[in-house]
């Protein structure tokens, strides 16, 4: 494995080890291009995951400073959670679901296809579906996304089930186990679903796709990529010219170090990477980095969602197997009849019983809930995810609070788009009537949770002045940084986003080698 | 379909519940009856009397009747504990249990754990949702209860999967009532 030095300044320098952090490290490695993922959090292997939902929740999330404010219910309940990701070594692909859909060719025009949505700062995005085909195909066949490059689909679980009968009594026609990377048979030296459940704890037979144990070590072996776990940004520096130089960091022990850089990309989220680049202003750059159209930090998008949760006669053990074990996909395009621009899709969803208690109902108590907790073995249920409205208003900014190491900690500010609500509540009422169809005895309305998909605060723009990175993921101001996460979507489409933060990975691989040969970076 | 007994209490947790009981904790029943003088002992730090109406408090706020109050008196164990150095703590649980009884008196003549009907203690606890202790008790419960161990079963839930090879051959899709619906 490689190991570079400090003072290296032909690196490649990443920052964050995620869906696009990991995924970038691995591509360029494999074109000889020398980089270092440096990771705020730790390094755990498969070995150390368990199936404990709060044992994993303390072990791996991020749960540095952090505040909220807006009129999201979140703030309430969760105010210092604006956002339920990973800090450690492959990111959030250690809990995410395994989802991989592509965005729908309308999605990359949205504000040409939604029209002038009053209070949304909608764009369109600069690149398009055909021009991302090529990228989409080889993140599925990297990630091993079921449906795609003939790996067939999972077998459905109880919870998958009653959604599907459901479904298909209301005539819903796309309903299937997804497009998952989730090995449904053994591929690329690991094992198939063994529908353990418990995939947002780190999946324990490996058959879940993630950075931390695909494309890393890959990256690794060709003695191209270092990762340094442990090693948590706190600047980005550059020199008079305005390029970047490299970053400063705090290793596992707390001292500072600096990481000499060639080029600097950053994938830490989309509340930590446009907080990282405020937080490293400068004489030169007043407002933070690559902020001279002042976008750093705003158009946060956390995707309109929302669960349905569904109590039965008889049982389901919805836990039993793949947590995202299908979908219902009809309501995923744009059909502004139903009273809202964008569209949703229905994917199922089950917590264990400790986190069905924290997140059924928020701060509720009393025997309307415990009634419903006592038939937990009886629910089935559902995660509802749609394209929520950019809107400038929502964004990072830095609060007056500060972290472990005295730099000013984010504060995410959202507020649900009238559009968002209007389709929160149209998918209430389709969860509703699909479990509902096969005889439900009660049906919960459960709040968003804090935020997964966190999105767009260092948004893709066609044009400087509308965003912070151009259609590779380029800042705009400074030539040689790069955003490689999900906070460059320009908007959010209705799909489960790190399929397209990996394709977007892909395609800006082949963007910087082009461009460090040609010597324009 | 691979139903799970809920009401099976296997020789473990049978063997569980007698520790629990040589360490005074399934005598809640008998304290919130008022009729134990030894729980004053067990909950040295905080007084029977207020560790009694914790734990009524703690089922009220989220009661299962299929629970018995070990498991919520388990919670109050731990401010017990807590109490012992957290000065703080246990002024505020001391003053807060006064002003529920203060108020469960004044509504319905008598102390917060003497109130025979639910209704009435959620009553109580209704106006009291934005005080310090509510607050607390209701979070720490939200683990207390639920994140403990020996209640799973009791909610059909199996915990830990990937140690018995995950459901892939334990009924994963073995659902069968769906046609008849």
């Amino acid at each position: 494995m490689a190991k570079f030095s400090k003072d290296d300044n032909s690196l490649v320098v990443i920052i964050g080890s995620g869906a696009g952090g990991g995924t970038l490290g691995y591509e360029l490695a494999k074109k000889g291009i020398k980089s270092v993922i440096l990771e705020a959090g730790g390094r755990h292997e498969i070995r150390d995951f368990s199936n404990d939902e709060w044992g994993m929740f303390g072990k791996i999330s991020w749960l540095d400073k952090r505040t909220t404010s807006g009129d999201w219910r979140v703030a309430k309940d969760f105010g210092g959670l604006p956002a339920w990701i990973v800090k450690a070594v492959g990111g959030s692909t250690i809990h995410w679901a395994g989802a991989s859909l592509r965005f729908q060719e309308h999605e990359w025009k949205a504000r040409t296809t939604y029209g002038n949505v009053k209070g949304a700062s909608l764009l369109d995005w600069p690149i398009d579906a055909k021009e991302m085909a090529p990228y989409y195909a080889k993140a599925e066949y990297e990630m091993g996304t079921t449906g795609t490059n003939n790996i067939p689909r999972l077998p459905g679980n109880n919870n998958f089930k009653v959604l599907e009968a459901g479904a298909k009594k209301l005539g819903y026609k796309k309903v299937h186990t997804g497009n998952m990377s989730i090995n449904s048979q053994p591929r690329d030296g690991r094992i198939g679903c063994q529908q353990i459940g418990f995939c947002f704890q780190g999946c324990k037979s490996g058959a879940k796709w993630s950075t931390l144990y695909v494309a890393i070590p890959k990256g690794e072996k060709t003695g191209n990529l270092e990762v340094r776990p442990n090693s948590h940004v706190i600047r980005i520096e550059h020199d008079k010219s305005g390029k970047v130089t490299g970053v400063v960091y705090k290793d596992k022990d707390g001292k500072t170090q600096i990481q000499k850089a060639r080029i600097v990309a950053v994938a830490g989220n989309s509340i930590e990477s446009p907080r990282l680049l405020l937080n490293s202003e400068s004489n030169m750059f007043k407002n933070g980095l690559a902020n001279s159209s002042g976008e750093v930090g705003k158009n946060y998008m956390r995707h309109m969602t929302a669960s349905v949760y569904a109590i039965f006669e008889r049982p389901v053990y919805m836990y039993r197997g793949t947590t995202m074990a299908g979908i219902v996909q009809d309501e995923s395009i744009h059909n502004p009849k139903r009273g809202f621009v964008g569209g949703y899709e229905l994917e199922t969803l089950s917590l264990g019983l400790p986190f069905m208690a924290a997140f059924l109902d928020p701060g509720q108590w009393g025997r309307e809930f415990t009634a419903s907790m006592d038939k937990y073995d009886h629910m089935a249920g559902m995660w509802i995810v749609g394209e929520d409205m950019p809107q400038s208003t929502n964004r990072v900014t830095l609060s007056d609070q500060k972290d472990q190491y005295g730099m000013r900690a984010p504060n995410v500010h959202f507020s649900d788009h009238p559009n968002d609500i209007a389709m929160r509540q149209h998918a209430f009422g389709r969860g509703k009537a699909i479990y509902n169809a096969v005889k439900a005895t009660k049906t919960i309305e459960t709040p968003p949770y804090p935020s997964t998909h966190n999105l767009g605060t260092n948004r893709m723009s066609a044009k400087a002045k509308d965003g912070v990175v151009n259609k590779h993921g380029q800042s705009w101001d400074i030539k040689n940084l790069f955003i490689s996460d999900g906070s460059q979507f320009t908007t959010g489409a209705a799909e489960n986003p790190t399929l397209t933060i990996v394709a977007l990975a892909i395609r800006q691989a082949d963007y910087i080698a082009k461009q460090m040969s040609s010597k324009a970076i | 379909m691979r139903i799970l007994d809920k009401k099976t209490i296997s020789r473990r947790s049978f063997l569980k519940s007698g520790t629990a009981t040589a360490l005074g904790l399934t005598i809640a029943g008998n304290l919130v009856l008022g009729k134990s003088s030894a729980w004053a002992a067990s909950f040295d730090n905080l007084g029977g009397g207020n560790a009694a109406t914790l734990i009524q408090m703690a089922r009220d706020i989220y009661p299962h009747d299929h629970l018995a109050d070990k498991y919520y008196a388990k919670v109050i164990e731990g401010y017990n504990t807590a109490a012992a150095k957290d000065a703080e703590l246990k002024k505020m649980i001391q003053a807060e249990v006064k002003k529920i009884n203060e108020a469960s008196k004044k509504k319905y003549g008598s102390d917060y754990k003497d109130i025979n009907r639910e209704i009435e203690r959620v009553d109580i606890l209704k106006a009291n949702t934005s005080s310090p202790l509510f607050g607390k008790l209701r979070g720490d419960l939200v683990t207390g209860i639920y994140n403990n161990q020996e209640v799973w079963p009791k909610f059909g839930y199996e915990g830990a999967s990937a140690d018995k090879g995950g459901y892939i051959k334990r009924g994963f899709n073995d659902i069968n009532w769906l046609d008849k619906v």
